[in-house]
């Protein structure tokens, strides 16, 4: 069932020098399915199954896949927002899923949360003010006037004026609202913190605003992110590792820099071939992958991406192996069981009438021979 | 490319954009209620009712249990000295309706506020429980759901034998929370899910610091609403029951008690049960209207999207 | 160069709400060629899917398109027709392709019945005749097993499947014009890529216009042929697409352009455009993109700017067409100014 845990126990070679700020090993959420008039449980919606990753201490970890890829679902669960239904979170070496009430909620000072939706992440019977500083309130920082202070400051932080602590979120626009939610993340001063699609919901414009403003703060206060998108500009903007989901499971892992030059997942490539180029010179031939992805609740055999796979080699073994995460060149991991193609290959496949990724991602040389 | 743009230095500098009035919902809400030329009224005719009913001791002209002259004063027809004539036990119906409207109204205030707060806790903690309650405490609402409320009352009050008003509030706000049970359950689940609430949970917040900071005053809005509506469903029960004669303890007037006095001559002494009973009738309709300009004002317009 | 096929002329929607006047769509005027795709970028609050409910006279009240707009279709004046003549029109010379497919289909009826109905309403064709054509339109648009999908319901279709339904309904009476807004916003990336192509290919075949109206730029560059960027209620720049990313000229559309994200464009600090989209009850005076500008001067307060000509079919609405050399006098924006800012 579950993909046999990856570990990247190289984590030396996934450019993680100390411990991790963060470890995920074989972490799973299943959703069961009731049916019937007593709810018994007819299968499962497997969001997450298997995920291994660590994130290093002021680094960003970026999670991109589409729709039902499991990656909103992850970033819960690391912070037990979701109850995991199998596998191990360790943050600065202690098991999270292990802790009780208390000492939950005292590391919920050091792990927080920023949501993508500017309209719904903030209680509209709340002024701004009284947002940023529960926080405060519930962890006992600060009371009273020293509390409102923070609050002014941590307002200006974010570029927002202290004196609009008093206003209601429905008085500021998308981008405004999204700063006060990282205000409010800010407020227990964490360490470490989940932005689950913080830029998504955005304009453009407003978007970059937001994304200075993250990467400013990660700057300053020395944060470490696990920055969860599915815009892949932003991602690769961002991002300093990446790792690629599909229907649960991480299917790459890599730097930014080797992920965007050269992907080695068949998934990634057609992932990074479909993102629309504002460059209309661009010469726009892409991977367009065939069918609708499977739903999460009845998943595919063996690796799930084979139904709807352009690998020059696909054959049967995809369709019973579940390929395990495996180093294919150096700090770049892929779940495929089969070798990267040589351009050769590809050529091969697109003269028979097949798909070729376009020229930009095919490898720059021979791949790397396959760790035993 | 190409264009060198100088780098952005500061955040949001313009004044966040009022797509709506200022000020916190309560305001609003207010402002909303006062523009509805029905609500308008509604919330008058409320105001005037509360305090001839809370003025009574200083309005009405007589005590309401005052036997005022048995044989000449018997159910006479309205005149000056008793601007809604008399009873057959010769006592004044003016201070009767007067008084009468504290105990059917406060008997109801009390009632609902029994009825919303039971019904409130049951809901919040079928919604916050694990699926094994939830499940075991709403049968048990379903249960009760099942049974016809007016016959459980009758039979309640009816056994018990003499009631006194306490008591009446008590069956009459325990016998009504069920529905609202339901509504709190279902507005409860619907909010746990909103991403705010999740925040609120990711800060570090207990599930009762949560319901009472983030849940509550969200689900404030159709509560309102439901409990205008407890308000007035108990005013009607309660002058059901007395009318009956199980209700409020004789010779203690309510609406209901004093329709009663009436009932054997309606026809020909139409004054005891006809200013009883449009009282009756403008306070429900009074309720009403407040109602439906509460859920108007409170629901659609309560986050508006820039 | 033939006329036009949709002449937009001075469209005004406004808002007459208790909060104000929203002036919506201030003055719009574009035209769509027959065969060609037409793209209108901008983002929230720019007006542009005001605009294209306009179109098709599907703007409800308080909002109001004021007299003196003219939207000219194949000769007449869409804006001068009565309830019958636009309703024949709907759907079946103009179609429209919404953002949010599961909202846009009716749950309660299957897609074949929903296709189906445009046909029978418009063609007045059989039950039977009318189905069939669904069917087949179902695999214009490349959905497998069409006739079994016909019977499904919106709610058991995928996202990218209920859009190319959607995409079926517009195309399935043959309308000269297609208005797409946001057609793939709500999609994934490899879906809406799909669809894109989808798009394309059906256009090269059946020789449809298409007003595609998005804020993605991306999109644009990849199906555009000519682009017009709104602000404001108002055309700030319109120019063939290959010119627009070339030379941008208005600032904001050089403030989009620098402030996307783009894939291999290394990671220094994303250029913003200070301060958010001024609401429309209360645009300001002379251009309304002055308080964000890095060149405005006090002409820009002073004067509102038209679209001023500035040749290769390019038209943009900033005096700096008419003063390029206040180009090189870049300063903080006003909104910045203003606060000071954040160090």
């Amino acid at each position: 069932m579950t993909a046999a845990a990856a570990t990247p126990a190289g984590a030396a070679a996934a450019g993680v020098a100390a411990e991790p700020l963060l470890s995920v090993r074989g972490l799973t959420k299943h959703f069961p399915i009731k049916r019937g008039l007593f709810g018994r449980a007819a299968g499962a919606v497997k969001a997450v199954d298997g995920v291994s990753f660590d994130v290093a201490a002021g680094e960003t970890l970026g999670v991109v896949g589409e729709s039902g890829c499991g990656k909103t679902t992850t970033g819960r669960c690391v912070l037990r927002l979701i109850e995991p239904t199998s596998g191990e979170v360790r943050f600065r070496g202690t098991d999270v899923r292990a802790l009780d009430a208390g000492a939950l909620r005292r590391l919920r000072r050091e792990m927080q949360i920023i949501f993508q939706d500017p309209f719904s992440s903030l209680n509209p019977r709340m002024t701004v003010g009284a947002i940023v500083r529960e926080g405060l309130t519930v962890h006992r920082l600060a009371e009273g006037a020293a509390a409102d202070a923070r609050v002014r400051q941590l307002l200006d932080e974010v570029g927002l004026r202290p004196e609009y602590a008093s206003r209601y979120p429905h008085e500021f626009s998308g981008g405004q609202r999204q700063r006060v939610g990282i205000a409010r993340a800010l407020a227990v001063e964490p360490r470490f913190i989940v932005c689950d699609e913080p830029v998504s919901a955005l304009d453009v414009s407003v978007q970059a605003q937001v994304i200075n403003l993250l990467q400013d703060l990660q700057r300053d206060r020395g944060l470490t992110y696990l920055f969860i998108a599915h815009d892949l500009s932003v991602i690769e903007h961002i991002a300093t590792r990446v790792a690629v989901m599909y229907l649960g499971k991480v299917v790459e892992l890599a730097t930014a820099e080797r992920l965007y030059a050269e992907p080695l997942m068949p998934y990634t490539q057609a992932l990074l071939s479909a993102v629309p180029v504002p460059d209309p010179t661009a010469t726009k031939r892409r991977i367009v992958l065939s069918g609708d992805v499977p739903s999460p609740a009845n998943p595919p055999s063996g690796c799930v991406f084979h139904p709807r796979c352009h690998h020059p080699q696909k054959d049967a073994a995809c369709a019973r192996i579940v390929p395990p995460l495996e180093e294919k060149a150096p700090g770049h991991w892929v779940a495929c069981i089969k070798q990267p193609p040589t351009a050769a290959e590809w050529g091969a496949q697109q003269a028979a009438g097949g798909t070729r990724p376009p020229q930009r991602y095919l490898p720059l040389a021979a791949p790397a021979a396959r760790t035993e | 490319m190409g264009a060198t743009v100088v780098a952005e230095s500061a955040g949001e500098l313009t004044p966040p954009r009022s797509r709506t009035p200022l000020g916190g919902p309560a305001v609003r809400v207010g402002r909303e209620l006062r523009g509805h030329p029905r609500t308008r009224v509604a919330l008058a005719l409320l105001a005037g009712l509360v305090v001839a009913t809370v003025g009574a001791p200083l309005l009405a002209p007589h005590d309401p249990n005052a036997v005022l002259d048995a044989v000449a004063l018997k159910s006479l027809p309205p005149s000056l000295a008793h601007p809604f004539g008399t009873d057959p036990y010769s006592r004044d119906v003016l201070s009767r309706v007067l008084f009468g409207g504290r105990v059917t109204l406060g008997v109801a205030l009390l009632a609902a506020a029994v009825t919303m707060g039971v019904g409130t806790a049951y809901g919040a903690a079928a919604a916050l429980a694990g699926p094994r309650t939830d499940a075991a405490l709403m049968r048990v609402v379903d249960a009760m759901l099942s049974l016809p409320r007016v016959l459980l009352l009758f039979a309640l009050v009816a056994l018990w034998g003499q009631v006194t008003v306490p008591l009446l509030v008590l069956f009459l706000g325990l016998t009504s929370w069920f529905g609202v049970s339901r509504l709190v359950r279902a507005e409860v689940r619907a909010l746990r899910e909103r991403e705010f609430v999740v925040a609120a949970r990711a800060l570090g917040g207990g599930t009762v610091a949560v319901f009472f900071r983030h849940l509550l005053p969200n689900i404030a809005a159709p509560l309102l609403v439901a409990g205008t509506l407890a308000v007035r469903n108990v005013i009607l029960l309660e002058a059901g029951l007395s009318f009956l004669g199980v209700g409020v303890p004789h010779p203690l007037a309510s609406w209901g008690s004093v329709i009663r006095d009436g009932a054997d001559q309606v026809a020909v002494h139409w004054w005891i049960t006809v200013f009883p009973g449009l009282a009756i009738v403008l306070t429900v309709l009074a309720l009403d209207a407040l109602g439906d300009g509460l859920r108007e004002a409170l629901d659609p317009r309560q986050l508006p999207r820039p | 160069m033939t006329a036009p096929l949709l002449t937009i002329d001075s469209l005004r929607t406004y808002f007459h709400t208790g909060a104000g006047l929203a002036r919506s769509v201030d003055g719009v005027s574009l035209a769509v060629h027959a065969g060609e795709t037409l793209g209108v970028v901008g983002e929230s609050g720019c007006g542009k899917s005001v605009t294209a409910l306009s179109v098709l006279r599907l703007i409800r009240p308080p909002g109001r398109i004021e007299a003196g707009s003219r939207v000219l279709f194949e000769g007449r004046d869409l804006l001068a027709l009565g309830d019958e003549e636009i309703r024949q029109i709907r759907g079946n010379r103009i179609a429209m392709i919404f953002q949010e497919p599961m909202t846009a289909l009716n749950p309660v009826f299957t897609v074949g019945e929903q296709i189906a109905e445009v046909v029978r309403v418009h063609a007045g064709a059989s039950r039977k005749a009318a189905w069939a054509r669904a069917v087949e339109m179902l695999a214009l648009v490349g959905i497998p097993a069409p006739e079994q999908r016909a019977g499904e319901y919106p709610h058991q279709l995928s996202g990218g499947m209920r859009q190319r339904v959607m995409i079926a309904m517009a195309l399935v009476m043959n309308p000269a014009l297609v208005i797409a807004d946001e057609p793939t916003t709500a999609l994934d990336v490899t879906i809406q890529a799909q669809i894109l192509e989808l798009l394309a290919d059906l256009q090269r075949r059946l020789g449809t216009a298409v007003l595609l109206i998005t804020h993605d730029l991306g999109v644009i560059a990849e199906v555009a042929r000519r682009v017009v960027v709104m602000y404001g209620g108002e055309v700030v720049e319109e120019a063939p697409v290959g010119e627009l990313f070339a030379r941008a000229h208005h600032p904001y559309t050089e403030g989009l352009l620098a402030a996307m994200p783009r894939l291999g464009a290394g990671r220094d600090r994303l250029a913003t455009i200070p301060g958010t989209v001024p609401p429309a009850t209360a645009w300001p005076s002379g251009c309304r993109f002055r308080e964000r500008c890095p060149y405005a001067w006090e002409r820009c307060e002073r004067e509102h700017p038209p679209l001023y000509d500035i040749g290769a079919g390019h038209t943009s609405r900033c005096h700096l067409a008419v003063e390029p050399e206040r180009r090189a006098q870049r300063h903080l924006p006003l909104v910045a100014q203003v606060a000071g800012g954040r160090a």
